[in-house]
């Protein structure tokens, strides 16, 4: 489903943030991705969903080489992504609603269908009774599940979230590797970043490790900080 | 058909929202495009209803070809033969001193006056229809005329309509101007309008980005906002120019009944007032263009 070649990223100014990273995700794979700040977790995610694009080697996604994509058909590729940013990206001009309605706006929905949808997102993170609220008026953990209801609300086969469980307690923490693990369930395939050791416990989940942008060989007992 | 209706009707109503976000600098906005629209359409109808005027103050071009006093019937029966196989003569009439006078009297009212004149003091004339309306090949004519002999004067009747023609062609290429640079100025301020707009939406531009927006999804709302904007603008031009006309057919309407006349300033056709509307749209929508194909790829999530 996902696929790095022998990629390297170096930024604008010579920092070079990923190594020579190669690695496969299977469809319908859960796997974290952990590792120190600054060890390239955020930049692997962004060549995913071509925010970045690698300096050399190949990133595929549905056997499809995003690297290379053209500005036109980036868009295309992003509906088929969900991805839960780590600084949230709400939007509080408008109400939760609005907010989790926008993907199917983009998407061009009917309007009854994107209600539908809405409704059963929301359902999904627990926020149904407060589709009406600002998302300035939500705590921080109520804030990433609204996030985590926008990304899912177009119903993507890959999910992608960026530090999701990182400033909150322990027990909202659960909550949301609890809704991932529900997704992960009906199948969809997810990559979570994240350097929570409570999170990493759990066995049976693979671990892509990374180090100064070098993904390490052996990282169950690689990193955990 | 109708999903695609409902969508750009949301649009449309969040744009207007979005215009009358700061009711005042929105209301503002509108009123200035106006304003910039209003002087040169303005002027235009002001043209329009001179140049009616003209028309129908003119009439026909005619030449007036005054004869010697004391022509004999004889020369004159000459006179009229030579004039009816004139080749670029239409019509001639012979109006006689005597028609003259009674005509003097009837249309002037000044029957008391002319009554008490001893003699009656207008020439015999004809009353020339040329075929050709042209300025040039009427001054010929009436050159020609004027040397025919037991001819003292001839006298081209419209000379002053073409002169005040000449003069309203000058107008319209004054307005053509005025209008070519207030346009300019309406596109500058859409795409200033727009340029705040894309500002304030930043975040929200990235966003929709990132989950997948193409930029035509990104581009429609603000090109909505210009083309609204802009026919808001043509609105209250028509608006402006509606009652500005309203005031001066006030005015007029006195001053019209002291030479006991008729005369009223028209408004704009229908044609002229959506070609108005449509063109002030145009024109905010082409300012929204410049400005988002500007600043729109500036932005790009990180």
């Amino acid at each position: 489903m996902i696929s790095f070649n022998h990629v390297n990223k170096r930024y604008p100014g010579g920092y070079q943030a990923l190594k020579n990273i190669s690695f496969n995700i299977d469809e319908g794979e859960m796997v974290f991705l952990t590792g120190h700040s600054g060890a390239g977790k955020s930049t692997l995610l962004k060549l995913i969903a071509a925010i970045e694009r690698p300096n050399s080697g190949s990133v595929l996604v549905n056997n499809q080489n995003v690297g290379v994509l053209k500005e036109r058909a980036l868009p295309y590729l992003r509906r088929n992504l969900g991805i839960i940013f780590q600084d949230h990206k709400l939007l509080f001009d408008r109400s939760v609603y609005d907010n989790v309605i926008l993907p199917l706006q983009i998407c061009g929905f009917e309007h009854r269908e994107s209600a539908k949808r809405v409704r059963a997102a929301l359902d999904k993170v627990g926020l149904l009774n407060r589709e009406k609220s600002n998302p300035i008026s939500l705590s921080g953990g109520e804030q990433q599940r609204l996030c985590i209801a926008r990304a899912i609300v177009n119903r993507p086969t890959i999910l992608l979230a960026d530090e999701p469980t990182g400033n909150l307690d322990v027990e909202y923490a659960q909550e949301i590797m609890t809704i991932f693990k529900s997704f992960h369930q009906v199948g969809v395939t997810l990559l979570i970043s994240t350097h929570d050791t409570n999170v990493l416990q759990d066995k049976g989940i693979r671990v892509l490790s990374l180090k100064l942008g070098e993904l390490q060989t052996n990282p169950v007992d690689a990193e955990p900080s | 058909m109708m999903h695609a209706f409902i969508l750009h009707f949301g649009i449309l109503r969040t744009v207007l929202r979005r215009i009358f976000a700061s009711p005042l600098s929105g209301t503002l906005n509108i009123i200035v495009i106006g304003i910039a629209l209003s002087l040169p359409a303005g002027m235009y109808v002001l043209l329009q209803n001179a140049q009616g005027a003209v028309v129908q103050l003119s009439g026909s071009p005619q030449i007036s070809l005054f004869l010697k006093l004391g022509t004999t019937t004889e020369s004159i029966e000459a006179l009229r033969k030579q004039l009816n196989q004139h080749t670029d003569i239409d019509s001639a009439e012979f109006v006689s001193k005597k028609n003259a006078l009674e005509q003097l009297k009837q249309s002037t009212g000044l029957e008391d006056l002319i009554g008490g004149l001893e003699k009656n003091p207008l020439p015999d004339a004809f009353v020339i229809h040329p075929k050709q309306g042209e300025a040039q090949a009427l001054e010929a004519l009436r050159s020609e005329l004027a040397d025919l002999s037991g001819v003292e004067q001839a006298q081209l009747d419209s000379a002053w309509a073409y002169k005040l023609e000449a003069l309203l062609e000058l107008g319209r290429v004054a307005v053509l101007i005025i209008a070519s640079l207030l346009s300019v100025a309406l596109v500058a301020i859409t795409f200033n309008t727009i340029r705040l707009q894309i500002l304030t939406q930043r975040e929200e531009i990235e966003v929709s980005k990132l989950i997948g927006a193409t930029n035509a999804f990104i581009r429609r709302p603000f090109l909505y906002f210009g083309a609204t904007q802009g026919l808001l603008g043509g609105c209250a031009a028509y608006l402006i120019i509606s009652i500005s006309l309203l005031l001066l057919n006030i005015q007029l309407k006195d001053l019209a009944e002291l030479y006991a006349s008729q005369f009223s300033l028209a408004h704009m056709t229908w044609t002229d007032s959506i070609s108005l509307l449509l063109f002030s749209m145009y024109l905010g929508w082409l300012g929204s263009w410049l400005s988002v194909s500007r600043h729109l790829s500036n932005i790009e999530p990180r």
